[in-house]
């Protein structure tokens, strides 16, 4: 079953171009560490979710890119094509000339109902392509004003015309020190909307992914890029192809639907983290050996202690709320397939209060700045106003209040 | 992508515009190596084949043939534009594009705003239509001049009305070079306490210049060039006032030097809007970002680094002076201290080889020096467009919404004052038909509103931060 992407804003469209950059590496990368009939299922799988085919036999990226202005997308198409392995379907993308200038209401009331027609029949285009399609992956940000407020506004849509289908939208949590100064305002408003119409939140925080750069690989300038390229490799090591069951040596046919199911047990609860291992630089990579023992204890440790860096203790039923038994929190995907050149690697997705603290504190930022009333002008200019501000405010102060009460 | 036309009023407003134009020829030109008609050439200027009679002459893509600078250039005497029509630029302005006349404004605002506001408002609306019409996705509007004078100030300011009624989706960005301490016209306090009111009311965003700030960069650029203290060899193109192309030199003033400041101040404010970087910030974005109330739309601006040495290898403590200066109040571009004032927002942005970890490391680091207003604790607004200027490796410019601004103000009020308790030259103004006493007081009363505004905002710089009490919900 094949995933649609739909990139949204310049975060989402940096990011979509290096997500599908690692899919491709990884599922044809030589060093699989298994069998050559193993590497070509793995492959064949991986090609169906996310890449759809051409006549010249290149492959094209099942996604459609949407930014309000063009200097990204034509990057991203442009880097895509010059890597002459895989590419963007030519007339898979929707621009505009003038940008949502990091105002999320511009975004969701101007942009989105204007352009609503032209992006959805874009989308339909793609589904069409799939055989069968598993659901949607949304790639936006919260901060700015596209990704943001139009992607609150298409995933809305896509619940509606596509209701039979799953959608994950991959949402970065900006830094918390200012990249956009109403980012808060943009965040608030994005979750709360998503919360409503979206199936799960799969979430990642340039922070967290900024500290792995620094410390884990020892980046010393680290770029957007750098940073990109983290996330997509985790991404990737969500997403590519596991075998569908114990014992089972089949690829799943249903990664979204599978997730869902294990991860979002109640529609309180949608927000997911990915945490990874190993990670480390290029040059660390060749001197490393891994025992799956070890790695397993890491990533335990990492769930615990709330650490984004760095077993079978994982069924502990302490770990878990009291209304879930281990059996049905936790579950174990595996292919003998190596990922992305790591002789052995482990991803962990989980739902947990691990994102309590950063909510409560973009929500309590923006609560602030309401309480001045600083910067609503911008936003009732555009139809949102004080009352929608308090809707977002309600519901996300439910999701916390959820969210600290499992330990009970 | 979109355009943005520049509105150069006055003598002061023209000769700015001009080493604007020439700037951004010359970094386009460092740019697009091979001359062809992009994008990012298209939000200044337009590609015309000038071999075509009337309209039809407008190329979208393709070969730059020539380019024609997407301007109107406003003045009431005919001497500065004359000049830039027989300098090195004379090919780059449309003719059909200026608005002259012979008189002058005599240094009143009255004359510059009601007298030929009224006589050239037709003309003034038929060259901004046609200049919209060149553009595909008109922005914004960059509107340049000074506030001391009577053209600039009268009539510059008259245009924004204009602009607001006839576009009022499109930003109104305005550069107003403020009168300094020393200034040789005797009503400027006048003119700017009436260019004040209609700055308040209709500008999107404000960026104060005033020429005795210009002036001490100047003399500091000197004097490191000059000293040699720092040993090694200064790149002469590389200074923030190097022009090759702006005309006559002046003695008695480097005005070309600074003049050069504040085109380069134009320039880096849209250079992410126009090149690509990893995190881009359009013209929408400031003032999206940086005006929290619409009054408060004044951005004090500094530029670093004001000059580069020939070592091309930046290490990164260089770097982080970079940012340093961008805080210090000889780096400002008005008589400011914005890191003794409170901040209630600040954009950084970011032209060359810097990344994102190098820009939150120094944010980190300025930050507890800095007082930002409680309900915006953590207002930055930040970009990174990979083209440095021509000549630099990397630069940086900062916008801080600031009550630092404030004493300017101030100043001004204080000025007006004095000159109007004494009704000295209000005649000059009062036989004007349209203007007042009422005039006066209103501007008076509406600066007056604003620095009450600002000094509402420093009363909470040092109370502590009171948070209200959040919603709570049933479990």
């Amino acid at each position: 079953m094949s995933i649609v992407t739909v990139q949204l804003g310049q975060c989402g469209n940096q990011i979509g171009f290096e997500v599908f950059d690692a899919l491709f590496s990884d599922s044809h990368c030589p060093q699989g560490l298994c069998s050559k009939r193993e590497n070509e299922a793995y492959q064949a799988s991986c090609k169906e979710r996310f890449f759809s085919e051409e006549e010249n036999g290149v492959p094209i990226a099942r996604a459609v890119l949407v930014d309000m202005e063009p200097k990204v997308i034509n990057q991203t198409l442009s880097k895509a094509a010059h890597s002459g392995r895989w590419k963007y379907g030519q007339h898979s993308c929707f621009c505009q000339k003038q940008g949502s200038g990091n105002n999320w209401a511009y975004g969701y009331s101007v942009h989105g109902p204007r352009h609503e027609e032209s992006i959805m029949n874009l989308i339909q285009k793609e589904v069409e392509k799939c055989d069968s399609l598993n659901g949607f992956l949304i790639i936006m940000s919260m901060a700015g004003g596209t990704g943001s407020g139009l992607g609150a506004f298409v995933t809305q849509n896509l619940q509606d015309r596509y209701s039979n289908s799953l959608k994950m939208n991959q949402i970065i949590w900006p830094y918390g020190t200012g990249e956009v100064i109403v980012q808060n305002y943009n965040s608030i408003l994005t979750l709360s909307h998503l919360y409503r119409s979206s199936d799960a939140l799969l979430i990642h925080e340039n922070d967290a992914v900024h500290k792995i750069c620094a410390k884990l690989m020892n980046i010393k300038q680290i770029s957007f890029r750098d940073i990109n390229q983290v996330l997509a490799h985790q991404l990737g090591s969500v997403f590519q192809p596991t075998y569908s069951g114990e014992g089972s040596f089949h690829y799943r046919r249903n990664p979204l639907g599978d997730l869902m199911e294990n991860l979002v047990p109640h529609p309180e609860f949608k927000m997911l983290g990915v945490r990874n291992i190993p990670q480390m630089s290029e040059n660390s990579l060749a001197y490393s050996t891994f025992t799956w023992a070890g790695l397993l204890k890491h990533l335990r440790q990492m769930l615990i202690s709330n650490a984004k860096m760095e077993e079978g203790a994982f069924k502990d039923p302490a770990l878990y709320t009291s209304w879930l038994e281990p059996v049905h929190a936790f579950s174990v995907w595996k292919t003998q397939r190596a990922f992305s050149k790591y002789e052995k690697s482990a991803a962990l997705v989980s739902n947990s209060q691990f994102l309590v603290k950063p909510l409560d504190m973009i929500v309590g930022k923006a609560w602030n700045m309401f309480a001045s009333k600083a910067y609503i002008h911008q936003y009732t200019k555009f139809g949102i106003e004080e009352e929608d501000f308090l809707d977002s405010f309600t519901l996300l102060e439910q999701v916390i209040a959820s969210y600290c009460n499992l330990g009970f | 992508m979109t355009q943005s036309v520049v509105i150069q009023v006055g003598q002061c407003g023209n000769q700015i515009g001009c080493c604007f134009w020439d700037l951004a020829l010359r970094e386009h030109a460092a740019v697009n190596q091979k001359a062809i008609y992009d994008e990012a050439i298209s939000s200044f200027f337009r590609n015309v084949d000038t071999r075509v009679v009337g309209d039809g002459g407008s190329i979208s893509k393709g070969k730059i043939r020539s380019l024609k600078a997407r301007a109107v250039l406003i003045d009431m005497e005919e001497g500065v534009v004359n000049e830039i029509l027989q300098g090195p630029l004379r090919d780059v302005f449309d003719s059909k594009q200026l608005i002259t006349d012979i008189s002058g404004s005599g240094n009143n605002w009255a004359v510059g705003h009601k007298v030929f506001g009224s006589l050239y408002q037709e003309q003034i609306l038929e060259k901004l239509r046609k200049s919209a019409e060149h553009c595909d996705c008109l922005q914004c509007f960059f509107v340049i001049h000074s506030m001391g004078g009577g053209t600039g100030s009268g009539l510059g300011t008259f245009l924004l009305k204009v602009l607001e009624d006839e576009f009022p989706e499109v930003y109104r960005f305005v550069t107003s070079v403020y009168p300094s301490g020393e200034d040789d016209v005797i009503t400027s306090p006048y003119n700017s306490m009436l260019a004040m009111k209609e700055l308040n009311e209709h500008a999107d965003c404000v960026l104060p210049i005033d020429n005795q700030s210009l002036f001490d960069i100047i003399s500091k650029i000197d004097l490191m060039v000059n000293s040699g203290k720092l040993g090694t060899a200064i790149k002469p193109k590389s200074l923030v006032t190097s022009s090759a192309g702006a005309f006559k030199k002046r003695q008695e003033k480097p005005f070309d030097a600074m003049n050069n400041i504040v085109a380069n101040l134009l320039l880096n404010l849209t250079s992410s809007a126009r090149f690509e970087g990893s995190l881009n910030m359009d013209l929408n974005e400031i003032s999206m970002n940086l005006v929290p109330f619409p009054q408060l739309h004044y951005l004090v601006s500094s530029l670093t680094p004001l000059y580069t040495l020939a070592d091309v290898n930046i290490p990164s403590r260089r770097l982080d002076q970079m940012f340093s200066d961008a805080f210090s109040k000889d780096h400002q571009l008005i008589q400011a201290d914005p890191k003794h004032s409170l901040y209630l927002a600040c954009a950084l942005m970011v032209r060359g080889n810097v990344q994102i970890s190098d820009l939150r490391r120094n944010i980190e680091r300025l930050k507890p020096s800095l007082r930002f207003v409680s309900w915006n604790q953590e207002g930055w607004k930040t970009s990174l467009c990979s083209v440095p200027p021509v000549g630099h490796s990397h630069s940086l410019l900062a916008l801080a919404n600031n009550t630092c601004v404030k004493p300017t103000f101030i100043e001004l009020r204080e000025r007006f004052t004095r000159l109007y308790k004494k009704r000295a030259h209000l005649h000059h103004y009062l036989q004007i038909e349209g203007m007042e006493e009422s005039c006066f007081t209103e501007a008076m009363s509406s600066l007056s509103a604003l620095i009450q505004e600002y000094n509402q905002l420093d009363a909470t710089k040092s109370m502590p931060a009171e948070d209200l009490p959040r919603l709570r919900v049933a479990v």
